[in-house]
């Protein structure tokens, strides 16, 4: 019988595990009871067995823990050659990684070696029986994603091939502990350091503390290209700033050079579910949607009656954002301060 | 001195898509969008140029495409790029990112001689950012992925600062090496006059080959030669000329199939309109305070 292992490559920097591998368990969970097999964690780094007892919480019923000095920073060759040589062996059915710079430099060297298929940037995964050139697959991997700039939405299948890789984008996964956690079972794998390890060697690694978490914002008020200029792009900052929220942009605002690319919402930049989310003179591009869409409430301005964002919001005011925010400013100081 | 070999790639103008180009089956008609030059890999070509203009050697240029991907090499031609190559091949269409790295992996290993091979980050139409790395771990060499700066160059050393998660890194590896650049990295440079003149007139084998179809008295062996005294023959690579394998090529050699594809269609508008007024607002407000929000 094919073995139905899901396998979740859990990423850390500096022994902080990243949040999108926590959500790949969440989902990776689900995907293994439809198919009715095991959720693998794998932990690759130095000092990170903490890491590898926290997957338990999300779900792994096993984790492989590979920990080294050498391991210390995320390096392609030698986490590559770990992981290729865990999956030679195990053979699992599915691989997901973070479409992280790390997910998306390690991801396309394993499947090249592996010749494994493999989807990028994945907003969705499903199981589900497929017909292919009319042929049956049984419980394939639905790999599903934006394609042609986000104007399409494709489904990608590996139908041929027993494993199926995927990189998927983070936040669109719900993290979500187990009710209760699974047993702790790390199994611990010897890293024989090669001689083709240090063809790189990490010098030096700055971190830019980013101020800005719009993950974790409750609001955010988000402007667009259609504020028109820099200056006007100020009100949004300024209503963010009255009713406490966060401030974020579309990647045309950024572009515009409104707002900085830290704080891009939207399918190239940063996956957001806020309790609220007032988008001021967004048009509403899928690109942009992808990035918003599950917010709890939204709120759309905008002069165009027919602009797409109105069409995912649940409160719309057409009208000028240049008019309608001093009015928004003024009304909710005077209900709430 | 150190050589280049930078992956370049034609892509339909997705940034710029109307509603004509998306048919009714929700799939898009490529004929419909202008085709560009990929721009990351403009980058990457000129960080090619950049390392040549320092330190001498070459810069060539390969692209797998349909013959009209033979615009963006003469372009690379205009920019400053020694020699570049065109492959294409029916046998080679419908390629994922695994089958294209092999077969670009198998006409690198051809030209052979390389310090350094150049790609973008991604290309605009499938945004994967696969196929360099699955072409580095196939010519079994380092890969730097996210570069934003070629810091110094020294023997056989090469330091490079890239992106990562949350901030950026220097890294130092050794020769040879495959890097892919991101479109920060470098400005590119404008087409030189000169070029221009010299070079638009270069053809690749498919074109000759439709310059011969429309005269009986041109021969193609012998307007290749014509062209290749000129300097203006743009190598043009087949199956035939490759040393690879059938089943790892094209449709037959990828592994990802596309099950479906969707235009985006939206949920439908049942948003509560609130009037653009101080009144409608404050009922807007009301509720959002009513709902814990506020």
């Amino acid at each position: 019988m094919q073995n139905k292992q899901v396998w979740v490559f859990v990423e850390q920097r500096n022994g902080k595990p990243a949040d999108v591998s926590f959500e790949l368990l969440s989902k990776g969970r689900k995907l293994a009871d439809t198919l009715r097999g095991e959720l693998k964690a794998v932990v690759i780094g130095h000092n990170v067995k903490d890491i590898a007892i926290e997957t338990f919480k999300y779900g792994a019923d096993q984790c492989f823990l590979i920990d080294h000095p050498d391991l210390h920073y995320y390096r392609t060759i030698p986490y590559s050659r770990v992981l290729i040589s865990l999956i030679n062996e195990h053979q699992p059915r599915i691989v997901l990684f973070g479409a992280t710079v790390i997910g998306r430099d390690l991801a396309p060297r394993v499947a090249s070696n592996t010749k494994s298929g493999l989807t990028a940037d994945c907003t969705d995964l499903q199981i589900s029986d497929v017909e292919y050139l009319k042929k049956t697959y049984k419980e394939l991997l639905l790999q599903i994603r934006p394609a042609f700039g986000g104007n399409i939405i494709a489904t990608i299948i590996t139908p041929d091939t027993h494993i199926q890789m995927a990189t998927v984008r983070e936040g669109v996964m719900q993290m979500r502990e187990c009710s209760k956690p699974k047993e702790i079972n790390v199994i611990e794998i010897p890293f024989i350091p090669h001689e083709v390890d240090s063809l790189v060697e990490v010098i030096e690694q700055t971190q830019e503390e980013s101020k800005v978490n719009l993950k974790a914002a409750p609001i955010i008020v988000s402007g667009g290209y259609g504020l028109g200029s820099k200056e006007n792009f100020q009100l949004v900052f300024e209503l963010a700033h009255t009713i406490g929220a966060e401030v974020a942009g579309s990647r045309a605002a950024v572009d515009a050079g409104f707002i900085t690319p830290d704080r891009q919402v939207g399918q190239t930049g940063v996956t957001v579910r806020p309790k609220l989310y007032i988008a001021i003179g967004i048009s509403g591009a899928i690109q942009h949607r992808a990035g918003m869409q599950e917010a709890n409430k939204i709120i759309a301005i905008n002069t165009d009656p027919d602009a797409p964002i109105f069409d995912i919001s649940h409160y719309g005011i057409v009208g000028d954002a240049l008019e309608v925010i001093p009015k928004f400013i003024e009304v909710y100081k005077s209900k709430l301060r | 001195m150190y050589n280049s070999i930078v992956l370049v790639k034609q892509v339909p103008d997705t940034a710029n898509i109307s509603g004509k180009v998306m048919k009714e089956d929700g799939t898009v008609n490529r004929a419909m969008l202008p085709a560009i030059f990929n721009h990351e890999d403009k980058v990457a070509l000129e960080l090619a140029l950049r390392v040549k203009d320092e330190f001498g050697g070459t810069v060539t240029a390969i692209t797998m495409g349909p013959p009209r991907a033979t615009e963006v090499l003469r372009e690379c031609l205009y920019m400053g790029a020694d020699r570049v190559y065109l492959i294409t091949d029916r046998k080679f269409a419908g390629a994922d990112t695994l089958a294209t790295s092999y077969v670009l992996s198998e006409v690198i290993k051809k030209i052979g001689n390389f310090d350094l091979v150049f790609a973008g980050r991604q290309a605009i139409d499938g945004d994967t950012a696969q196929v360099g790395p699955q072409t580095a771990e196939k010519l079994g060499i380092p890969q730097i992925t996210y570069a934003e700066q070629i810091i110094k160059i020294e023997k056989n050393e090469i330091v490079v600062k890239r992106k990562i998660d949350g901030g950026s890194e220097i890294v130092k590896a050794k020769m040879p090496i495959l890097i892919t650049v991101i479109k920060g990295a470098a400005e590119v440079r404008p087409p030189k006059a000169k070029r221009i003149m010299a070079y638009k007139s270069a053809k690749s084998l498919l074109e000759l080959e439709t310059i011969v179809q429309g005269n009986s008295l041109l021969y193609i062996d012998k307007l290749v030669e014509e062209y290749k005294d000129r300097n203006l023959y743009i190598e043009t690579l087949t199956t035939d000329d490759l040393p690879v394998d059938l089943d790892r090529c094209g449709i037959k050699g990828s592994p990802t199939k596309v099950h479906k594809v969707e235009s985006v269609v939206l949920a439908g508008g049942n948003h509560i309109r609130i009037e653009p007024t101080k009144e409608g607002i404050s009922k807007l407000i009301d509720i959002l305070i009513e709902d814990k929000i506020f």
